[in-house]
């Protein structure tokens, strides 16, 4: 028993890169100053990344309408603070908690099925609240999307901080809000829950006959994937002041699979590694031909998926034997 | 009841748009988002055929089959059939990337704007039988949709290649190993499917009309088709792209404020009550 507890602390174990992950990012905020609206935009999609990975990679749900939990989190940010208050905690912890109660109504959308059914049903769930916001002109603005929303300042211990147009605030408060999510899902995925999870996402059949109760564990897993991707939502709304349809496009929830599938799925650390990575890419590409940027994403895409996309996270592997 | 005959023509085209689907998500277990880019492939055959070079319009219609067939059959040993086997993530991804290439590639091209044809004289206009506004050019659609969705359910019942078609599904490598070239069915089929996409993209040109984002707007729709219909008979799918069709056309017309919100609904609670789709044989799929 006792070797089974120790293999199982082993996995949770700190490694050193993660902690590298850490001091970097943290570094970044100092050492960079003037990129820290693009840094922001990084660490935002990050954070949407990194909520995809614990229903992708841990539960084994392949989501197309992930972007609902970051639109509903960034919509409900952005109309608490223009109608209610301009504080942002409260903001934050608005935005995650109306994304998780989406999180837990979409959970039992997930349960049966097969693939297909899910694709269908998270994806339609996305475009329901598209039209909603597309609809609901009078609270949402349409399509011109949510304007005039003005943030109060971030008050902490240290003082109160003003949002400014460089983004230092805002990058220091998006970093913030990442570093707790992620802790939380890190320990999430370690502890006794996070090891049922992947054990339901390899034999979901097995795993309910060892008697793991796989419906609950994914309606929790799920909950709080919408919560955290809320986060990143509220913290787009929070940080730029403004709200528009295309959080809830599908060419965002694609966005973030693929960053995920880039950085690699099922440990946590992919979103992040992909962020980084597409972001600069999309940078670098834009900067070439900024109309046809899609273009190359699919290609990568499509070289990706045909080549071994897990071959991508382990350059060992490019060259000589099999894996 | 003009209404309801606009939704049956919507949904018949539906059902041509896809039933190419239908088959190799059902048939293959592949789950091909790019179906549309082979629609649009379609639908752009005809625009150009008919604007560029003049060619009539209903000469442009076996044409757009052609091409877009011929699309499906260089496409499918080149990129598809590496990923029959992969999990669905890579087959989404891969077929997103697909969508992504083709709808940049089409914009690059051709434009982004919006794309006309003008129908034939005798294609325009409506008439009345007693009180039932027709339109000539839906009147048309609907008797060539049904005629192919005819052919084809005889092709796959009562011809040789459709028992192959269907031993092949069933189970690849007993059917292989029978003697049954599965790679060339399978070809085959996926040419004929991407066909049928790119005729059915020809046909609602007018009625759907076409730009380059015709794939991702139009994706949701093939989707709910095969995965309402179920995947296990081609009546399925019809049945459902005409309940498909008649909803959206009729939810439009009375609630115009909600719009696409009725399909999307629809398709929630159909899925939530019958995961397999409405029609499907008990204990399909997985």
């Amino acid at each position: 028993m006792s070797a089974v507890v120790d293999a199982l602390r082993a996995h949770a174990r700190w490694r050193w890169w993660e902690l590298v992950t850490f001091a970097v990012l943290v570094l970044s905020w100092l050492l960079l100053p003037g990129q820290s609206l693009l840094l922001n935009e990084i660490a935002i999609l990050a954070l949407f990344a990194v909520s995809l990975d614990l229903i992708l990679g841990y539960a084994g749900i392949v989501s197309l309408g992930h972007a609902a939990f970051f639109g509903i989190g960034s919509y409900s940010a952005a109309l608490f603070a223009k109608l209610v208050m301009p504080d942002p905690w409260v903001g934050m912890v608005v935005a995650i908690a109306a994304a998780a109660v989406l999180g837990a109504l979409c959970s039992v959308l997930i349960l049966r099925g097969s693939d297909l059914t899910r694709l269908m049903v998270t994806l339609g769930v996305a475009s329901i609240l598209y039209e909603l916001a597309n609809k609901l002109d009078w609270l949402t603005g349409g399509a011109d999307g949510l304007q005039g929303v003005v943030m109060g300042p971030l008050r902490t211990p240290f003082g109160a901080f003003e949002f400014d147009l460089g983004g230092r605030t805002a990058y220091a408060y998006t970093l913030l809000v990442l570093i707790v999510c992620v802790l939380l899902a890190r320990r999430l995925v370690h502890s006794p829950f996070g090891t049922s999870l992947q054990a339901l996402r390899d034999n979901r059949l097995r795993a309910a006959s060892i008697g793991l109760s796989v419906n609950a564990r994914l309606v929790v897993v799920y909950t709080v994937a919408g919560g955290i991707a809320g986060a990143a939502g509220g913290l787009l709304a929070q940080t730029t002041g403004f709200a528009s349809l295309d959080v809830f496009d599908f060419h965002r929830s694609a966005e973030v699979m693929l960053v995920l599938v880039i950085g690699g799925t099922g440990y946590l650390y992919g979103g992040i590694f992909g962020a980084i990575v597409f972001k600069l890419l999309h940078d670098l590409v834009s900067a070439w031909t900024p109309q046809y940027w899609n273009f190359w994403l699919g290609l990568f895409l499509v070289i990706l998926v045909l080549v071994g996309r897990e071959k991508l996270t382990r350059p060992w592997t490019w060259f000589g034997a099999k894996r | 009841m003009t209404l309801l005959f606009d939704g049956i023509a919507y949904g018949m085209l539906l059902f041509v748009l896809a039933v190419g689907l239908a088959v190799t998500l059902g048939l293959m277990n592949f789950i091909n988002l790019a179906h549309g880019a082979f629609a649009m492939a379609g639908g752009y055959i005809t625009v150009l055929l008919m604007n560029r070079l003049g060619v009539p319009f209903l000469a442009t219609l076996p044409l757009a089959f052609l091409g877009t067939a011929l699309i499906g059959a260089v496409l499918e040993p080149l990129l598809y059939r590496h990923l029959y086997g992969k999990p669905h993530l890579d087959q989404v991804l891969f077929s997103i990337g697909l969508v992504f290439m083709a709808v940049t590639g089409v914009d690059f091209i051709i434009g982004s704007t919006q794309q006309n044809i003008t129908l034939p004289a005798w294609l325009q206009g409506r008439f009345d039988i007693s009180w039932i506004g027709i339109g000539k050019y839906r009147l048309f659609i609907i008797v060539v949709c049904a005629a192919l969705a005819i052919g084809l359910q005889w092709m796959l019942s009562n011809t040789r290649f459709g028992s192959q078609l269907r031993a092949s599904v069933d189970d690849p490598r007993v059917a292989g190993g029978l003697g049954l070239n599965v790679n060339r069915i399978f070809l085959l089929t996926f040419a004929v499917g991407s066909g049928l996409a790119g005729l059915g993209g020809a046909l609602g040109a007018e009625i759907l009309g076409l730009d380059p984002t015709f794939p991702l707007k139009f994706m949701i729709y093939f989707l709910i088709v095969v995965s309402v219909g179920g995947t296990t008979t081609l009546t399925g799918p019809l049945l459902a792209a005409l309940l498909l069709g008649i909803a959206d056309v009729a939810g439009k017309y009375y609630v115009p404020k909600l719009g696409a919100f009725i399909v999307y609904t629809l398709m929630i609670v159909i899925l939530l009550v019958r995961p397999q789709g409405l029609f499907a044989r008990a204990g399909g799929g997985k």
